[in-house]
């Protein structure tokens, strides 16, 4: 279980991976890969963080973070994710999709924040707008830095936010869970599965030869499967 | 305010090593500010401002302050290939190009750097490091090898493009735009798009059978014979659906719907 003494710490790192989004440096330490098995770690269990990271990265393939879309949030709640998973040292039954739904729903909820970030910093723009437009450096620097520390900000809040809430619902669903561990991870792993193959296959089926890439590949991923 | 035209010079000007170094730190940056009202425009001026410094009359002078303010308008494209722009536009800056030669190709990089951008990084680059980490996720590599290997990875590929980028606008200036018909980055996209669809047939059968757990969570094996098949038949229908639905139809949506039906039913029953 998260104390609330741990709070400051996942907002810290969740300040920096919520940032990492768009703002700064997007070196993609916010992809679920990489954010949720951090979030397992810092909460002691990082196997289940790199779960739910895989699983939540399979589910972010769809996601296209093109300019003015407005897309789901994933470096915080990928953290979030997989600290919730992560929350009990012992891998519980239905901790992981417990985890990959609350990495989803606070992306959900973090791309609604920077939406209205994003609003906001239109406002503080136009309003340094004479100023900018008189070449003033001191503008342009103050524009920037107040946006940046805003983004630091609203992703903690977020982070902050978001374990807070969704802790004691983790405890209490962990507690009356009773599905299996092979029908649950099963019907995950094939929901997750789902996004990522259709999402892939929107974006790239333009390609010649297209359909026959992806067979090759599964006909030795298949392989792999049975053979490993 | 208007400073005035110099001759442009067919050799680049001489910029500082340490503006260079701050642009290029600065691009790291360039969507601090980033805006539904001027997008981009900001965080072009803000990676531009080290080197407009190096300008006739310092920080202080008219030029640096028209640069600025040119600079700092709306603008839009992909961060990483924004790039191009700033070192183009810095170029010309520096080379006194007429203000309104500058706006038009500002105004002419804006869709050629965003759905090139587009294409070569989120649609190609990025899901292909995701598809590699997925791999080595499914051949059970351990957390701290799937995180290092996703991350240089894509840093790789993130950083040479923006320092590729700030030094082809630098050395094509204005005439950039003929650097982004190479067939690099032409035909890059497509052969991504090959290598991610074999990744993906590849990487999901093995991600998804690391995620039922055949041997992680010591599912019996003949638990696991059932489980695995229904598993692959449920996400060929699901991602069958979701192709053939609307596009405004997300999958991640429709991935919260499965998950809160599945949570309500195991604490309901």
């Amino acid at each position: 279980m998260i104390a609330a003494a741990q709070l400051l710490p996942f907002s810290l790192l969740g300040a920096l991976l919520g940032a990492d989004v768009v703002s700064f440096p997007q070196a993609m330490l916010s992809r679920p890969i990489v954010a949720a098995t951090l979030g397992g770690a810092l909460a002691g269990n990082v196997a289940a963080g790199v779960l739910t990271g895989a699983v939540l990265e399979m589910v972010a393939m769809e996601t296209l973070p093109v300019g003015a879309s407005r897309y789901p949030e994933w470096g915080s709640a990928s953290l979030v994710g997989g600290a919730i998973a992560g929350s009990h040292l012992v891998m519980r039954p239905g901790a992981i999709i417990l985890g990959v739904f609350v990495g989803i729903a606070t992306a959900w909820a973090g791309g609604w924040s920077m939406y209205a970030l994003r609003r906001l910093n239109g406002v503080w723009a136009e309003r340094a707008l004479p100023a900018m437009e008189a070449g003033s450096r001191r503008a342009v620097m103050t524009l920037q830095i107040r946006c940046l520390t805003a983004d630091l900000l609203r992703a903690a809040i977020v982070t902050a936010i978001a374990l807070l809430v969704w802790t004691p619902i983790n405890d209490y669903v962990l507690a009356h869970w009773t599905v299996g561990r092979a029908a649950s991870h099963s019907i995950l792993a094939a929901a997750a599965a789902a996004v990522a193959g259709g999402a892939i296959w929107r974006q790239s089926h333009g390609a010649a030869g297209s359909k026959w890439y992806l067979l090759a590949g599964a006909v030795l991923g298949v392989v792999l499967v049975i053979v490993a | 305010m208007t400073g005035p035209d110099r001759a442009p010079t067919a050799i680049a000007p001489a910029l500082s090593w340490s503006a260079r170094i701050a642009v290029f730190t600065r691009m790291f940056a360039v969507q601090g500010s980033w805006n539904y009202e001027t997008m981009l425009g900001p965080g072009i001026g803000f990676c531009a401002e080290p080197a407009l410094r190096e300008l006739p009359g310092g920080p202080d002078g008219p030029a640096y302050k028209d640069a600025l303010a040119r600079e700092t308008r709306y603008f839009n494209a992909h961060p990483y290939l924004a790039a191009v722009a700033i070192g183009a536009l810095v170029r010309a800056e520096l080379e006194g190009r007429p203000a309104a030669q500058i706006e038009r190709f500002r105004t002419a990089m804006c869709g050629p750097l965003g759905s090139l951008g587009d294409r070569l990084v989120w649609a190609g680059w990025l899901p292909f490091c995701s598809l590699v980490a997925l791999l080595a996720f499914g051949l059970r590599a351990s957390p701290l090898v799937i995180v290092i290997l996703f991350l240089g990875l894509y840093n790789a590929g993130h950083v040479a493009l923006r320092a590729w980028g700030v030094n082809t606008g630098w050395r094509g200036g204005l005439r950039v735009a003929a650097s982004l018909g190479s067939p690099l980055l032409q035909r890059g996209p497509q052969y991504l798009a090959r290598a991610v669809l074999f990744l993906a047939g590849l990487a999901l059968p093995l991600a998804i059978a690391r995620v039922i757990g055949r041997r992680g969570l010591e599912i019996p094996s003949h638990d696991w014979r059932i489980a695995l098949p229904l598993a692959a038949l449920f996400a060929i229908v699901l991602a069958a659906l979701l192709v053939r639905l609307p596009a405004r139809v997300e999958g991640w949506r429709a991935a919260l719907v499965v998950l809160a039906v599945l949570i309500l039913i195991s604490i309901a029953r």
